[in-house]
C-alpha cells in the first residue's frame, strides 16, 4: 500500500492551470492546452531534477531541512541565475487561494510601513558563533547535568509504567536498575533477551545522590519558602531540568502531605505555593506523571472544593487558589485523561455531585463550578447552565433574604461573578439573538437580566475580535489575575491584609496568530515576568511582540498607549520543541506601571479568554533547558 | 606527473577473467558484441569517455583523442600525449592522413561493421566531444532497436515468473536481474518515445525491487520524455557502465536455458549488452550475502577489481631518539613500562620496529622531510602516548562534546588538529573559524615592517615573531564564497584546507590567518578534502565525480582518480600515505593508489551515500558510513566486507577509530554517539573459499558489538577526534529546532 502511494507521489505533474497562471503572469495569453501539458511534464522534471541536486546540499550541509539556499546552490549547479532575494531560513508560508475556478498557491508579501519598522526597536545583535564544551559521557557514563538529555527520556518511563513486566534473569535485577538510571542502556536490554528467564518485574530503585538530595532539599525550601525570587528560580526549575524523573516521588509525596497538612491549618500561601509546584511539575516536558496522578489528583481537587482554605475566609482570596487549582485540573484532564483511567469523567461526577448537594456551602460550590466551568464550554452547556436558575434562587436567597453570615454573602457574590462570567460566554455563542432581558429571566430566572447585560457585552467584544482577528490581532481589556501572594500572609495574621492579587492593568494588546480562537489565546504554559518600572519614563505607545511557533514570525504592534503615564511592555517569545505540543515560552517581560496603579482595581468584566497566567514577581529568569537555551535571540 | 591517469580497472582484465562460459554467451564479453552494429557503436563511444574494455579499444581511445585534439590545434598536448603513450608515429600518421575514411584506419574497421559507418562515429564522437557531451546521443542510440513496446511487459513478467519458479537457492541470485532489466527496459521504452507504455511498465513493476533502489527509481519515474535523457547524469552512468551481476555458473545456465528456449530475445539482448554477468563456481549466494553486498549504482564490484596487491601496511616510523628528563624516567619506570609490553602483544597498535611485510617501501610516493619542528611533535605525541588509556570494552573511553552553539545551522564541517590544540568549523556563510581550545591563544605573525625590527639572533625568536595585539581565541577566515564543505588540518598545524560549494579548495596559513592558495580545478561544489598523514598531499573530491591528488606546492593536480559515477562525497588518506579512499553517491568506496592513480578496491554493499571513511590506525581495514545509518567494515587487504555495524538512525557523518584501534566511534545525524567494539568485529574467520569469491557470511551482531550509545539533546555529530590519550572528542553544531 505504502508502495503505491509513493508512486503516485512521484508521477507528481504540475497541473496545467498553473502553467496557464504563471503564463498570464508573464504577458503571454492564450496558451494552448497541449502547449500547457507539455510545458507542465518539461517542468515538473526539472523541478525534480533540481531538487535532487538540492537534497544533496542539504546532506552535506548536514541538515534535515531543504533551504531556499540548497535550491539557488542547486540551480547554479545547472548554470541558472539563482533566485535573488528570496532567502528565509525558516519556512516559507504559501498561502492558498482560490477562485474563478482556479487555485492559485502565493507568496504573500506584506506592504510593509516604513514607519513601523523605523519606529519598531531595533532587534537584538544574534550571537556569534561560539563553541562550548561538555561531557558527554565519563568512562562510559552519560552524567545527568542539563547539556545532556534527561536520563530517562518519557517514552522509556512511559514503557516501564505501562510495561511492569519485563524479562529478566534472576539474579539480574541489578542490570535492570542500572538501566533504570538511564546508564548502559543497551546491554540490560541485550540479556533481557536471553533464554532461561522468568518474569519479574523490574525492582525500580528510586535512591538519591547526595547532589539529588541537596537539590531536593534546596527546591521544597525554596518552594514554600518566603524569598519569592528564590521561589520563582525554584520552581523554574522544577519546570525545566530534565533530570527530575528520580526526585518525581518524593515531589509527588511532598506535595500529597503538604495539602493535607496545611488544608487541616488553613495555610493559604503554602498550599498556594503547592499548587505551584503542581504546575511547574506539569510543565516539565521530561516528567512522565501518570505514575504519580493518584497523589496529584486528590491534592488538587482538595484545594478546589475545601469547605475552608484560610483562617479568614471573609478577608483573604482563597477564590483564587479555587480558580488556580480548578484550571490545573482542567489541564491535567485534557493532557492525562485516558479511557483507561477516565480521569475526566471521574472529576466531572465528583464536582457534579457536590454541585447537587442542598447542603454544599458556598466555597465548595464556587469550587465545584469553577472546576466545571474550566472543563470547556461544552461541560458548562450540559452541567451549569441547566442549573442556572437554581443556582439564581440561591444567590437570591442570600443576597435579598434574611441577612445571614458576611461570609454567605461574599460566597454567594463570588458564586454569582463566576456564574455569569463563564454563562455569558457560553451562550453569546450558542444563543440565538435577540437578547431580551424577560426572555433570559424566565429562561434563567435570578441571573438572567445581570446574564444579559453580560451576554450582550461578550456579543459586543466577540464582534470587535472578530474584526481584529482579521488584521490577526486581537485585545485583552484585562488579563486574568492571578496568584501572587505577599510575604504579610505568611506571618501571623494579624493587621491589615492587602490584597493579593497584582491586577495587570487593563488594555493590554496581545497579538494572536490563531485566528477564529480568541477566546483562547494562549497556551497553558505562558509564563509572565512582571518587573515593576521606574514611574519616570512617559510615552505613547507599549510594544508587545509575540512571535509563536505557529506562524514562524514575530508580529508587533504599536498601540495608543494607556491613559497612565507609564509604559507597561510585554515581550513574549515563544517556541515549540519539536515534537511537543504545548509551546514553551521562553521569557516574557512585562513591566507594570508602579504599585499603586497596580492596585487599581481593573474595570469591567474578566473576559473568559485567558488561560491561567502565574505573574511573578522576578527579575531573571534563565532557563537551563538546553545548550543553547540561552543563546537563542529572539527573531 | 600532470598526465590524467585513468581510474579504470577492468582495463586488461576483462579478457582474463571471461571465464569459459564466454564461448556460448556470445554476447557477453564486449569481443562479441563487436559483431553487431548498434553494440559497435556504444562500445566506440564508452571508449571515447572512459577506458575502452580491451587493448585495442584503448588504442583506439587515444587515436580518438589525438584526432580531436589536432583539431582543436592543441599540438603540443597531441606530442606530449603521443610520447606518453608511446604510440608510434606512423599508426597516428596514418589515422590523419586518411582522417576517419574507412578503408585505413584499421582499429576503427574492427569497430565499424563493414566500415561503413565508421565516419558517421568518428564524426558523432569528435563533435560531440567539442560540446563535452561526448557521447550521450551515441550511448542512447544503443536503445534505437528495439521490440514490440507492448510486448515488454510480457517479457518481464514471463521472467519473473521463470525465476519465481526456480528453485530457492538460484531465486535470490537470478533475482539480481530484477532491477537492471527493470531500469534498461523502462529506459528503452521512454526512449522510443513509449511514454504510455513506459508508465505502465514503471506503475506496475517498480514496486517489485529492492527498496534500496528507491532514490534511483524516484529519479527514473521523474523521467518519461526522451529529451529528458539528455545530461541525465545518472542515467548516463547507468548507461555506460555495465551493471555487475555476480551469478553463480549453475544459476546462470538456468537463466540461459530458459531464454533460449523462450526465444526471449529482447532481454537477452539486454542482459548481453547492458549487464555484466560475473560467473563463479561455487554453491549460489543467499540472499542476505546478496543484499549485503549489491545496492550501488553500478551493481556489485566485479572480483578482479579487488585483486591488485595493496600495501595496506605502515611506513616505519622514522627513528627518533627520545630525550627522557628525570621526571619522564620515573615516570615511565612506573607505569610507562607495563603499558609499553602490551601493546606487543597484539599488533594492532604496536609499531613495529621491523618492516611490516605489507608496508609499501618507504619511499614509494616521495614524502616531505621531518623538520626539527616536526621531530619536536612526534616526541610530544610519543610522550602523550606513553599516557594513553588502554581502551576496551570494559574501559570505555570519556567523551567530550564540543557544541557550536548559534550557528543557526549553518555549520558543515568540522575538524581537530592531532594534538586536539585546534578545532576548526566551515560554516554555510562561507566562514571558516578556527578555535583554540587550550589557553593558548591564536596569534598572527606580526607584519613585514616590524618584522624588520626583530633581533633575528635571538633564541626565543619565534616567539618574538608573534603580534601579542592579535592574541585572541578564535579567528575567523574570509574567502571562499559559497559553504565551506570540508576542512582539514595539516599535520603540522601550520595550515588549514578548506573545500567549498565555490569549487575551490584553499590553503590557509595558521600563523598570519590568511589564505595562501586557492586551489581551482573542480569548477563544481568540493564536497571534502584532506591532508595526508603526512602533510604535503592532499585529496579532494567533489560533484565533478573526480577526486584530485595534489601537493601544496603545486596549483594542478598530480593525479585524477576518475571512476566514481556519482558525487565523491568523502575523500580519507590511507595511514600511509600511499592510497586514497573515496566514498561516493553511487553508494561504493573506492581505494586509489596515489602512485599510479589506479583504483585498486571498490566496495559496494552501503544502500545510500557515503558520507564518512575512517582507517584503523594500523591501516588493514576501511570504515564506512552512509545515509542508510549503517556503518560498513571492510578488509582492504582481500577486498572484503567483513563486518555491518547496524544502529544508527540516520546519516552517519562521523567515523574514527580509537588510537589504538581497539574502539570504533560513530556520529550520526540522529545526535548519538556510538562505540563499537572494534577488535571483536574484526575478529571474523575466513576461510580460503570466502576470501576468494568475496562471499562473506555476516553475522548479524551489530547488538554484542555496541558498547555504548551517548545521546545530546539536539545536536548532530559531525565529527569524531581521539586524542593522543585517547579521550574522545565530538564536535557538532546544535540544532534549536
Amino acid at each position: 500500500m505504502a508502495e503505491e502511494r509513493r508512486q503516485k507521489q512521484c508521477s507528481v505533474v504540475m497541473p496545467t492551470e498553473s502553467m496557464k497562471a504563471m503564463a498570464e503572469s508573464v504577458g503571454v495569453g492564450q496558451l494552448q492546452e497541449d502547449s500547457c501539458v507539455a510545458l507542465s511534464e518539461e517542468v515538473s522534471y526539472r523541478i525534480k531534477e533540481i531538487v535532487q541536486d538540492a537534497l544533496k546540499f542539504m546532506h552535506h550541509g548536514k541538515r534535515r531541512k531543504l533551504t531556499t539556499n540548497d535550491i539557488d546552490h542547486a540551480l547554479k549547479l545547472k548554470n541558472v541565475e539563482p533566485l535573488y532575494g528570496f532567502q528565509s531560513q525558516e519556512f516559507i508560508p504559501f498561502r492558498f487561494a482560490s477562485g474563478g475556478g482556479r487555485e492559485l498557491h502565493f507568496y504573500e508579501e506584506k506592504e510593509v510601513d516604513l514607519s513601523d519598522i523605523i519606529n519598531t526597536p531595533l532587534p537584538r545583535v544574534p550571537l556569534d558563533v561560539s563553541l562550548k564544551a561538555h561531557w558527554l559521557s565519563i568512562d562510559g557514563v552519560q552524567p545527568a547535568i542539563p547539556e545532556n538529555p534527561p536520563p530517562a527520556p518519557k517514552e522509556q518511563q512511559k514503557s516501564e509504567f505501562t510495561e511492569p513486566l519485563k524479562v529478566v534473569k534472576p539474579g539480574q535485577e541489578e542490570e535492570g536498575s542500572i538501566q533504570a538510571k538511564g546508564q548502559g542502556a543497551t546491554s540490560a536490554e541485550g540479556l533481557g533477551k536471553e533464554k532461561g528467564s522468568i518474569r519479574i518485574k523490574p525492582r525500580s530503585t528510586h535512591e538519591l545522590s547526595v547532589e539529588q538530595q541537596l537539590y531536593y532539599k534546596e527546591i521544597t525550601e525554596a518552594c514554600v519558602g518566603s524569598c519569592e525570587a528564590k521561589r520563582a528560580e525554584a520552581l523554574q526549575s522544577i519546570a525545566t531540568d530534565p533530570g527530575l524523573y528520580q526526585m518525581l516521588p518524593r515531589f509527588s509525596t511532598f506535595i500529597s502531605e503538604g495539602v493535607r497538612v496545611n488544608v487541616v491549618q488553613n495555610n493559604l500561601a503554602l498550599l498556594i505555593y503547592l499548587m505551584r509546584m503542581v504546575k511547574a511539575l506539569m510543565d516539565n516536558p521530561t516528567l512522565y506523571l501518570e505514575k504519580y496522578l493518584h497523589e496529584l489528583i486528590p491534592a488538587v481537587v482538595t484545594c478546589i472544593v475545601s469547605k475552608q482554605l484560610c483562617l479568614r475566609p471573609d478577608v483573604d482570596n482563597h477564590w483564587a487558589l479555587r480558580d488556580f487549582a480548578a484550571r490545573l485540573m482542567a489541564q491535567s484532564c485534557k493532557t492525562f485523561s485516558t479511557t483507561n483511567n477516565n480521569i475526566q469523567s471521574r472529576i466531572t461526577k465528583t464536582f457534579t455531585k457536590s454541585l447537587l448537594d442542598e447542603k454544599t456551602q458556598w466555597t465548595t460550590r464556587y469550587g465545584c463550578i469553577a472546576g466545571l466551568a474550566e472543563l470547556g464550554p461544552d461541560v458548562i452547556k450540559t452541567l451549569i447552565i441547566a442549573r442556572l436558575s437554581v443556582e439564581g434562587a440561591r444567590i437570591k436567597a442570600v443576597m435579598e433574604g434574611p441577612v445571614v453570615s458576611n461570609i454567605d454573602k461574599i460566597g454567594a457574590e463570588h458564586v454569582q461573578s463566576l456564574l455569569l462570567k463563564h454563562c455569558a460566554s457560553v451562550i453569546a455563542k450558542t444563543r440565538p439573538l435577540p437578547d431580551v432581558v424577560d426572555q433570559y429571566r424566565t429562561d434563567y430566572g435570578y441571573l438572567g437580566p445581570m446574564l444579559c447585560s453580560h451576554v450582550v457585552k461578550a456579543r459586543a467584544q466577540a464582534a470587535l475580535q472578530a474584526q481584529q482577528v482579521n488584521r490577526t490581532t486581537l485585545t485583552i481589556t484585562q488579563p486574568r489575575p492571578t496568584l501572587t501572594v505577599s510575604q504579610s500572609t505568611l506571618g501571623v495574621s494579624s493587621g491589615p491584609r492587602t490584597p493579593s492579587i497584582i491586577k495587570v492593568p487593563s488594555s493590554l494588546a496581545l497579538m494572536s496568530t490563531r485566528p477564529g480562537t480568541p477566546t483562547q489565546p494562549s497556551p497553558p504554559t505562558t509564563k509572565y515576568i512582571v518587573m515593576a518600572t521606574s514611574a519616570g519614563a512617559a510615552s505613547t505607545q507599549q510594544v508587545i511582540t509575540l512571535s509563536s511557533a505557529q506562524s514562524g514570525s514575530p508580529v508587533t504592534s504599536t498601540v495608543p498607549s494607556t491613559p497612565s503615564t507609564l509604559q507597561p511592555l510585554v515581550k513574549l517569545e515563544s517556541s515549540s520543541t519539536a515534537g511537543m505540543s504545548r509551546p514553551l515560552q521562553k521569557y516574557i517581560v512585562v513591566s507594570l506601571p508602579s504599585s499603586s496603579s497596580v492596585d487599581s482595581k481593573g474595570s469591567g468584566v474578566l473576559p473568559a479568554s485567558t488561560s491561567p497566567i502565574s505573574v511573578e514577581q522576578s527579575v531573571k529568569l534563565e532557563r537551563s533547558e538546553s545548550p543553547a537555551a540561552s543563546t537563542q535571540s529572539p527573531h | 606527473m600532470a598526465a590524467v591517469q585513468d581510474g579504470q580497472v577492468e582495463s586488461d582484465a576483462e579478457k582474463e577473467t571471461k571465464p569459459d562460459a564466454s564461448n556460448d554467451v556470445a554476447g557477453n564479453s564486449s569481443g562479441g558484441a563487436r559483431s553487431m552494429s548498434p553494440n559497435a557503436a556504444s562500445s566506440a563511444s564508452g571508449a571515447a569517455k572512459a577506458a575502452a574494455p580491451t587493448g585495442p579499444g584503448e588504442q583506439q581511445t587515444l587515436l580518438a583523442v589525438l584526432q580531436f585534439l589536432k583539431r582543436s590545434k592543441l599540438l603540443e598536448s597531441v606530442d606530449i600525449l603521443r610520447r606518453e603513450a608511446g604510440l608510434s608515429d606512423e599508426l597516428d600518421e596514418s589515422q590523419t592522413n586518411d582522417g576517419a575514411a574507412a578503408g585505413s584506419a584499421s582499429l576503427l574497421r574492427r569497430v565499424s561493421v563493414g566500415g561503413a559507418a565508421a565516419t558517421n562515429i568518428a564524426a558523432t564522437t569528435t563533435s560531440k566531444g567539442a560540446e563535452d557531451q561526448p557521447d550521450v546521443s551515441i550511448v542512447l542510440s544503443a536503445y534505437s532497436q528495439q521490440g514490440d513496446p507492448a510486448l515488454y511487459q510480457v517479457y518481464y513478467s514471463g521472467l519473473k515468473n521463470f525465476i519465481e519458479s526456480v528453485l530457492d537457492c538460484h531465486r535470490a541470485e537470478l533475482s539480481q536481474l530484477f532491477y537492471p532489466l527493470f531500469v534498461h527496459m523502462y529506459l528503452e521504452l521512454v526512449y522510443n518515445n513509449h511514454e504510455h507504455e513506459a508508465k505502465v511498465f514503471f506503475e506496475k513493476f517498480s514496486g517489485d525491487q529492492e527498496c534500496y533502489y528507491r532514490d534511483d527509481l524516484r529519479v527514473l519515474s521523474g523521467l518519461t520524455k526522451k529529451e529528458h535523457m539528455k545530461g541525465n547524469e545518472t542515467l548516463l552512468d547507468f548507461r555506460t557502465s555495465k551493471f555487475v551481476l555476480r551469478i553463480s555458473r549453475d544459476s546462470y545456465q538456468l537463466l540461459k536455458r530458459h531464454l533460449q528456449e523462450r526465444q526471449n530475445n529482447q532481454i537477452w539482448l539486454i542482459i548481453q549488452e547492458h549487464l555484466y554477468i560475473d560467473i563463479f563456481d561455487g554453491m549460489p549466494r543467499s540472499k542476505s550475502q546478496i543484499d549485503s553486498m549489491s545496492g550501488s549504482l553500478a551493481g556489485e564490484a566485479r572480483r578482479e577489481a579487488n585483486k591488485a596487491k595493496v600495501y595496506y601496511g605502515l611506513l616505519k616510523e622514522p627513528e627518533i631518539e627520545v630525550p627522557l628528563d628525570d621526571e619522564d624516567d620515573e615516570a615511565e619506570n612506573e607505569e610507562g613500562k607495563p603499558k609499553k609490553k602490551k601493546p606487543k602483544k597484539d599488533n594492532l597498535g604496536s609499531k613495529n620496529k621491523k618492516q611490516d611485510p605489507n608496508a609499501p617501501q618507504q619511499n614509494r610516493i616521495p614524502l616531505p622531510e621531518l623538520k626539527d619542528s616536526d621531530k619536536l611533535d612526534k616526541i610530544m605525541s610519543m610522550k602523550e602516548a606513553t599516557k594513553k588509556i588502554r581502551l576496551g570494552p570494559d574501559t570505555l573511553p570519556s567523551i567530550c562534546f564540543y557544541t557550536f552553539l548559534n550557528a543557526y545551522q549553518g555549520l558543515t564541517s568540522v575538524d581537530v588538529t592531532d594534538d586536539s590544540s585546534l578545532i576548526a568549523g566551515g560554516f554555510a556563510d562561507s566562514t571558516v573559524r578556527v578555535w583554540s581550545v587550550t589557553p593558548k591563544k591564536l596569534r598572527k605573525v606580526k607584519s613585514a615592517a616590524d618584522l624588520n625590527l626583530i633581533d633575528k639572533e635571538a633564541d626565543d625568536v619565534l616567539e618574538r615573531i608573534m603580534d601579542e595585539k592579535t592574541a585572541s581565541e578564535s579567528k575567523i577566515l574570509y574567502g571562499h564564497s559559497g559553504p565551506v564543505y570540508g576542512i582539514s588540518f595539516s599535520p603540522d598545524r601550520n595550515y588549514l584546507l578548506s573545500s567549498s560549494e565555490d569549487g575551490t579548495v584553499r590553503l590557509w596559513s595558521l600563523q598570519t590567518f590568511t589564505c595562501l592558495v586557492g586551489y581551482k580545478g573542480h569548477n563544481y561544489p568540493v564536497w571534502d578534502t584532506q591532508f595526508s598523514p603526512y602533510g604535503y598531499y592532499f585529496v579532494s573530491g567533489g560533484h565533478d565525480r573526480i577526486a584530485r591528488l595534489w601537493a601544496t606546492d603545486h596549483y594542478q593536480p598530480l593525479r585524477m582518480f576518475a571512476g566514481h559515477l556519482a558525487d565523491i562525497t568523502c575523500t580519507h588518506f590511507h595511514p600511509n600515505s600511499n592510497y586514497v579512499a573515496t566514498g561516493s553517491a553511487d553508494r561504493t568506496v573506492r581505494l586509489w593508489d596515489v602512485l599510479n592513480g589506479n583504483c585498486v578496491r571498490i566496495f559496494s554493499g552501503h544502500k545510500g551515500p557515503i558520507h564518512s571513511l575512517a582507517f584503523s590506525p594500523n591501516g588493514k581495514y576501511v570504515a564506512s558510513g552512509a545515509t542508510d545509518g549503517r556503518v560498513l567494515l571492510w578488509d582492504i587487504g582481500h577486498g572484503l566486507m567483513i563486518g555491518e555495524l547496524k544502529g544508527h538512525t540516520d546519516t552517519v557523518y562521523a567515523l574514527k577509530f580509537s588510537r589504538d584501534g581497539e574502539i570504533l566511534a560513530s556520529g550520526s545525524m540522529d545526535g548519538t554517539v556510538r562505540l563499537w567494539d572494534a577488535l571483536k568485529a574484526f575478529d571474523v574467520e575466513t576461510d580460503d573459499f570466502t576470501a576468494a569469491t568475496g562471499h562473506i557470511h555476516l553475522p548479524d551482531n551489530s547488538q554484542e558489538l555496541l558498547l555504548g550509545t551517548y545521546m545530546t539533546k539536539s545536536t548532530p555529530v559531525i565529527h569524531l577526534h581521539f586524542t593522543r590519550r585517547n579521550l574522545l572528542l565530538a564536535a557538532g553544531g546544535y540544532n534549536s529546532q
